[in-house]
């Protein structure tokens, strides 16, 4: 990982642990740029959410300290801290109105009544919500309540503004439409945005950055192409996106490439990931739609395989054949692009180009 | 507009011939089911409830005791003019109708009645009803007024015209300290007799204190008991519904014994020397006081605990996070969010209070009694259920006045339910 | 209670109609009703009839609710002299037929009412303790006399005798303490005399309260029932009575209107009045027997400490029970009024 120049916020070594025995952050060291969007991405249990409570002050680090704006913050209390925050259910004060809510943090700071009017309509403008503000939270739907409870974080204009899965209560269709948004505003506004999520799609879509978690670590931290396209390790691989992973061994190492011996014999070329020398185990991953059904064995990186099954998903098909053993190899390929389907059972063999084939260290059992 | 506020129905700006009618007729069938379902408790809460209360108000105004005795003397008077005594019919009427109602219960229910209005008069119709029937050819007018000169005086025809209408404000008139006189007019009871409005005050104000002792005392145990873990929790509860558990009677009197003037509690100060001679704690407000919190104490915590158990942790984060301290976020943002707690538990304590008896009865001395005591006192002893239902009246009417002051504050301070 | 007398009546329903029914005979509890229990009950079931026992405060409701739903599960009832004549008169109680219970010219004329006959005459007087007081009231002009006495007084907490006791210390002879407490002035003035001793009064609700209160030196003085401080005497408190002033009043056997064991309430009654049992009870309790022969069968030592007493009737007042159930309610209001106040 690269150090950033200038960053907003600094993680230098922290650990936190609940219980004295377990680490649930395991030495983090992260750097958040000035108006980046940056998405911390794992499954839960990974230590995103509590990384995320540190930074907002509801958590204090076992050890290690957080700056933000070149200030160490770890014991400001988080009244003090002027981060904007989203949670996960909006936390909207019922008993306030929408605009009510929008002049909480505005009239807490002691501004003038004036601007405090003009700030609460920008913020609503911002948020489509205008005729709302005389309304209660519960009157409204979900992705409204979102939106206002976005807008009272955004509307005392702190830098930093940390959001903790603030779609997840919401349906697939209104979380898409609410991304984009987000991801606009963001945009628009050139404020510094720390996101936690599970759902790597969400992450893609919005991110500049994904910084992603397991087991209290930060696996890899890149932009969204690259840890698609390039992931670090056996977990960011299966993590995000869908992925055929096969198991083999190095017979040769050429630095960027090297050549891999599947457990049935059969060999491939692929791009090195970052593994060991020759003789030890790699996983390769392989991206479904990097994937080439051809007929016969001609030519290079080519593996016999058979079909399973054949899912038809209008645009696309989804494509699951047995390859090297492995059952659950998909493979998904426009419509556009096969001649004619395979039919179930049917042998047939795989093309992929070495580049796109990544020989990553396993990960441990 | 967003994808989220989609509205159904805007179709068919046509109306559906008929869509109506069968919407209506599928509706009340459905209305119909709903009020079979509940038929049976509706049933049982207006025979059970509704009705016996019904009964016993309506005795705050019945009035048969003299129309019983005294039907045709009545009829007479209808027609009298008021100003002057009334027709010798009226006394002819009146003596044979004592006459026939002499020494049977009737009669003395009658007297009882006529003498709440003036006292003296229970002896003046036993006393004439005693020289009754009057010997033939006796004038009755001069007969009566012979054996009292009350009966030459329009005051007692008055009464008896006025306790003889089916109904009477004269139970509600005296449980407001009014006083009605012989002519019909109204004046306040004077102050050495008027008690009721000073009582009723009194219930009203030592309610309230109670109340808020609970408010003060329960709250934090309410929210100590919604933040701590449910282990710890449950435990706490066991302890606030601990006095559930033990009857009013024997922590009344636990109360004395450890309140009264050797009790533990005197003994205790004494020992420590914060008092030379014992405090006066019980027979007073203050045992009163401190009884009455003590029983109605889980009657606050339980309504406040339900409350606070689902206001999330989460607002409070959320308001700091906002830029505002912590103690001002329990304020602005914690607090006002168990308002309907604070509500339910405070007019619950409150209602409770008000008919409370029997705390104030042993505890209390007469400073310390509040309208049940009268209440109880009218059915016990006096047996004037006429009165005891008068006040039973004002008492359950100041309920209901404060329950729908209450709807109308504090409901209105809610926010409407989402919808 | 009740629920006893309920079972009751079932098990006579189930016996044999020739047995005895069992009738409910309710009183005054305590020292009381311990005397009756060993002059009246205890015979009374010797001789073959069967007496279940009850103790009520002389709650009027109970009665009338028995009577009004034709519910009388309570047979005999010991009452007071104003609730006798009030409830005689609305029908709570069977006019009493005196063929099946004696001679009327046997018993005092206070006693021999239309709906009950006297049990005995009691006494409300002045009492205190001995050992806290160093000079001995002799009236209830000393009662008032806080500085003389000081200390706690007690008195019963209603206006009955409370009233009465005013006049007599304002100076009213007793021969006319109910014509002036018939006037508005009077009353005016009885309130106005309490008036002066109001924050000096620890008021008391049950006849048990007052001894036990004068001995625990809570108070120096109070109105007590006389057969109540001759207990606590027994049982060695010093505690001493002043007969001058003291109010006295009948406490009389009553049938509750449409008792079904009627016949057998009488036999009790008359059981009960015969001088030979209230001479036994007189005894046990120092009130007066109602019965004019029973005070040759006493104790002359103990007949001397009744209120019946020659000695003990000087200077002390009847009861006027035509009064207090003229202006008993009024009264009564008056005095929660001022004593709520």
């Amino acid at each position: 990982m690269q150090p950033i120049a200038d960053p907003i916020v600094t993680f230098r070594h922290v650990q936190k642990s609940y219980d004295g025995e377990n680490l649930i952050v395991k030495d983090l060291n992260l750097d958040v740029a000035q108006g980046e969007f940056l998405t911390l991405l794992g499954p839960s249990g990974s230590g995103k959410t509590t990384c995320l409570m540190m930074l907002a002050g509801f958590e204090t680090p076992t050890s290690g300290e957080i700056c933000l704006d070149g200030q160490r913050i770890d014991t400001v209390p988080p009244h003090k801290r002027g981060i904007g925050m989203v949670f996960q259910n909006y936390a909207l004060f019922p008993h306030m109105t929408v605009g009510e809510n929008l002049r909480f943090p505005l009239a807490v700071r002691k501004l003038p009544a004036g601007e405090i009017d003009a700030k609460v309509k920008r913020a609503l403008e911002m948020v489509q919500l205008q005729e709302f503000a005389s309304r209660y939270p519960q009157q409204l739907s979900g992705g409204q309540q979102q939106r206002i409870a976005l807008a009272r974080a955004l509307v005392f204009e702190p830098k930093l503004v940390l959001m903790d899965e603030p779609l997840g209560a919401l349906d697939k269709q209104l979380r898409e439409h609410m991304q984009l948004e987000i991801k606009h505003i963001h945009q628009s506004l050139g404020v510094t945005f720390v996101f936690v999520t599970h759902d790597q799609g969400e992450a893609l879509t919005m991110s500049d950055r994904i910084a992603v978690f397991d087991k209290g670590i930060i696996q890899q931290i890149d932009r969204p192409d690259a840890l698609y396209d390039a992931p670090a390790n056996a977990f960011v691989a299966s993590f995000i996106g869908e992925n055929n992973a096969l198991d083999g061994h190095i017979e040769h190492d050429d630095g960027d490439s090297c050549g891999v011996r599947l457990a049935d014999g059969s060999f491939l070329k692929a791009a090195n990931g970052g593994v060991g020398r020759a003789g030890e185990a790699a996983m390769l991953s392989i991206r479904p739609e990097r994937v080439r059904i051809v007929a016969d064995a001609e030519g290079a990186n080519r593996l016999p395989a058979q079909v399973e099954e054949l899912i038809y998903l209008g645009d696309h098909l989804r494509i699951r054949l047995r390859v090297a053993g492995n059952t659950n190899f998909t493979v998904k390929t426009p419509v556009s692009r096969l001649e004619r389907s395979p039919g179930a059972g049917q042998n047939v063999h795989v093309e992929i180009a070495p580049e796109h084939i990544r020989a990553l260290t396993p990960m441990p059992a | 507009m967003s994808t989220d506020t989609l509205t159904l129905g805007a179709a068919s700006p046509e109306p559906i011939a008929g869509l109506k009618q069968r919407l209506r007729r599928a509706e009340r069938r459905r209305k119909l089911l709903y009020g079979a379902l509940i038929a049976p408790l509706a049933l049982f809460l207006l025979v059970a409830f509704l009705w016996p209360i019904g009964a016993l108000l309506m005795r705050s105004i019945d009035n048969p005791e003299v129309r019983g005795v005294l039907p045709q003397t009545l009829a007479i008077l209808d027609t009298w003019s008021e100003d002057d005594l009334p027709p010798a019919e009226a006394y002819a009427a009146l003596a044979s109708e004592l006459a026939s109602y002499k020494g049977t219960p009737e009669l003395g229910g009658a007297a009882k009645r006529l003498n709440r209005e003036t006292p003296g008069y229970r002896s003046l119709i036993m006393k004439t009803a005693r020289k009754m029937p009057l010997a033939e050819g006796v004038d009755p007018q001069g007969a009566l007024m012979t054996i009292d000169s009350r009966w030459s005086d329009v005051d007692i025809w008055h009464t008896i015209k006025r306790t003889g209408t089916p109904y009477t404000a004269f139970y509600m008139l005296s449980a407001l300290d009014l006083d009605i006189h012989a002519d019909g007019s109204l004046s306040a009871t004077p102050p050495e007799e008027a008690i009721y409005l000073d009582i009723l005050a009194r219930t009203f104000w030592m309610s309230l204190i109670v109340a808020v002792c609970c408010l003060l005392l329960g709250f934090p145990v309410a929210y100590l008991m919604a933040t701590l873990p449910q282990d710890k929790s449950n435990t706490l509860m066991i302890f606030v519904l601990l006095p559930f558990w033990t009857s009013v009677l024997v922590r009344v009197a636990a109360w004395i014994v450890l309140l009264q003037n050797e009790g533990l509690v005197n003994q205790a100060l004494m020992a420590l020397g914060i008092t030379d001679a014992p405090l006066q704690l019980v027979f007073n407000r203050t045992g009163v006081y401190i009884a009455m919190v003590h029983i109605l104490l889980p009657f606050m915590v339980l309504p406040l605990y339900s409350v606070m158990k689902g206001i999330s942790p989460v607002y409070m984060r959320a308001a700091m996070s906002l830029g505002c301290p912590p103690f001002k976020s329990f304020w602005k943002v914690y607090f006002p969010q168990t308002l309907p707690g604070i509500g339910a538990g405070t007019l619950l304590v409150f209602i409770i209070c008000m008919g409370y008896y029997i705390t104030p009865a042993l505890l209390g001395g007469p400073q310390e009694q509040m309208v049940s005591y009268f209440i109880a006192f009218y059915t016990n002893q006096t047996i004037n259920w006429g009165m005891a239902a008068a006040l039973s009246t004002v008492l359950l009417a100041a309920t209901l006045v404060l329950y729908v002051f209450y709807a109308r504050r504090l409901g209105a301070n809610q926010a409407p339910a989402g919808r | 209670m009740k629920l006893t007398s309920t079972l009751a009546l079932l098990g006579t329903a189930v016996l044999s109609s020739a047995a005895h029914a069992d009738i409910t005979v309710i009183s005054f509890g305590g020292a009381n009703q311990k005397a009756q229990e060993a002059a009246f009950y205890a015979p009374f079931t010797a001789s073959g009839g069967k007496i279940i026992a009850g103790e009520y405060n002389g709650e009027q409701a109970k009665i009338k609710a028995m009577v009004e739903t034709k519910n009388v599960t309570w047979d005999v009832v010991e009452v007071e002299s104003p609730e006798l004549a009030r409830g005689c008169e609305e029908g709570l109680y069977e006019k009493l037929d005196y063929s099946k219970i004696g001679n009327k010219a046997d018993y005092l004329g206070k006693a021999v009412g239309d709906c009950g006959i006297g049990i005995f005459v009691w006494s409300t007087v002045l009492a205190y303790n001995a050992d806290k007081l160093k000079e001995a009231p002799a009236s209830w002009a000393d009662f008032w006399d806080v500085k003389r006495f000081p200390g706690k007084r007690g008195m019963r907490k209603g206006a009955k005798f409370t009233l009465e006791f005013a006049l007599l210390a304002d100076g009213v002879k007793p021969a006319d303490v109910y014509t002036v407490l018939a006037t508005k002035a009077g009353v005016d003035r009885a309130f106005k005399k309490l008036d002066e001793i109001k924050p000096h009064i620890q008021w008391w609700e049950a006849g048990a309260q007052p001894p036990q209160m004068l001995a625990s030196g809570d108070m120096v003085m109070s109105s007590a029932y006389n057969g109540r401080i001759a207990a606590a005497q027994a049982e060695g408190k010093n505690l001493k009575i002043v007969w001058n002033g003291s109010v006295y009043d009948v406490d009389s056997w009553a049938i509750p209107s449409g008792s079904p064991r009627i016949k057998e309430a009488y036999d009790f009654i008359r059981f009960a009045s015969q001088a030979k049992a209230q001479s036994k009870y007189s005894a046990l309790i120092p009130y007066g027997p109602t019965h004019q022969g029973a005070v040759a069968m006493m104790d002359p030592k103990i007949a001397a400490d009744l209120p019946t007493a020659p000695a003990n009737l000087k200077g002390a007042l009847p009861s006027n029970t035509e009064f207090w159930v003229e202006y008993g309610e009024d009264l009564e209001q008056r005095f929660n009024a001022w004593a709520a106040r």
